[in-house]
């Protein structure tokens, strides 16, 4: 088999609940079917996770290094668009 | 020890036998995998079956009290008192015999451990609810697998095709029952094998189906793994998997 025909997937893995699906790595697989089956074995094989996303690399649009002044600047001058005045109360685990 | 322990004794040395021969197997496709994903995966069912054969092995090593341990059981016993069935000792082949074998195995055993489950014997009735999820997914992969390269390409159909023909009479000793096992059967210890044929054939008739592939000819039939009759694939099994407690007794890791 060439491997160089499979296509890549993004496999996203939710460690436990109340968190997001975090990017994990990817894979060679043929469809999204066997992809799903090898991200259990590449990634879940030691209870990394409670839930898998598995999505085909080519259907992510992705930003461009170059226009990350333009397109990304934080506007660190402007303070009143960052919520880091709020006191989070100690419930809220993850935010 | 009376006849029933020692028929109980046979039949976890037996199914350990299963265990380690196959999981041997699979596991030599470590670093000759077709591509990464699938060389890891394949790795992984290896380990499962040899977890198995540990369970096994561990529990015939505590019913016949003597003092061996499973690794014992595994690495200081020679071919003839091997009694895992035939199938499971046969070399890898090609990708497809490999898949093909795992297929033919993954159903016989979501059949057997679902029965075993009910055994009255609270070990292997633990051992089975532990297995049967392992197998669940095993078949999940090998019917994958088998429709793939069933219904993919004109090579990859003959080669599957082939495997199962060259297979298929390897399968016939999965549905006899030896006169031992016949006690712990009447025990409720034991599966009766003999009775999980028809689900199996069915299932695998499905497939087969679904994966564009012919039901291959029962006109040949091939057993004796339960007695210690086995091909010559075993011997050179076993000299590699045995090979380092053979040439250094006791060493350890």
């Amino acid at each position: 088999m060439n491997q160089q025909n499979l296509p890549l997937f993004e496999i996203f893995v939710r460690s436990k609940r109340g968190l997001d699906h975090r990017h994990v790595g990817s894979l060679h697989a043929e469809d999204p079917v066997q992809a799903m089956d090898y991200a259990r074995d590449v990634y879940l094989r030691r209870s990394e996770g409670i839930s898998v996303w598995v999505v085909r690399s080519s259907d992510i649009t992705a930003s461009q290094e170059s226009d990350v002044e333009s397109f990304l600047d934080p506007m660190d001058d402007k303070p009143y668009r960052h919520a880091t005045h709020y006191k989070l109360p100690k419930e809220v685990d993850n935010m | 020890m009376d006849s029933q322990n020692k028929a109980l004794l046979n039949y976890c040395i037996s199914l350990g036998d299963d265990s380690l021969t196959l999981g041997h197997r699979l596991s030599e496709w470590c670093s000759n995998g077709p591509f990464l994903e699938e060389d890891l995966a394949l790795t992984n069912v290896a380990l499962d079956f040899i977890g198995r054969a540990r369970m096994f092995y561990g529990y015939a090593a505590e019913i016949e009290g003597k003092g061996r341990s499973e690794d014992d059981l595994a690495y200081l016993r020679d071919c003839r008192e091997y009694r895992n069935f035939l199938i499971n000792e046969l070399p890898n082949g090609d990708f497809a015999f490999t898949m093909s074998r795992q297929l033919m195995v993954d159903i016989f055993d979501m059949g057997f451990f679902e029965a075993l489950m009910q055994s009255s014997d609270t070990r292997l009735s633990a051992i089975a609810a532990k297995a049967i999820k392992e197998s669940r997914y095993h078949l999940r992969r090998s019917q994958d697998w088998i429709i793939r390269l069933g219904d993919g390409t004109t090579e990859s159909h003959e080669r599957t095709q082939r495997a199962f023909n060259e297979l298929w009479g390897y399968t016939a000793e999965l549905f006899e029952a030896p006169k031992e096992e016949q006690q712990l059967i009447d025990a409720g210890i034991a599966v009766d094998r003999v009775a999980l044929k028809a689900t199996w054939m069915s299932a695998m008739r499905a497939i087969l189906k679904q994966a564009t592939l012919e039901l291959p000819a029962q006109d040949w039939a091939i057993g004796g793994g339960r007695e210690g009759q086995h091909t010559e694939h075993l011997g050179f099994l076993l000299a590699e998997l045995q090979f380092l407690q053979r040439a250094y007794p006791g060493q350890q890791w």
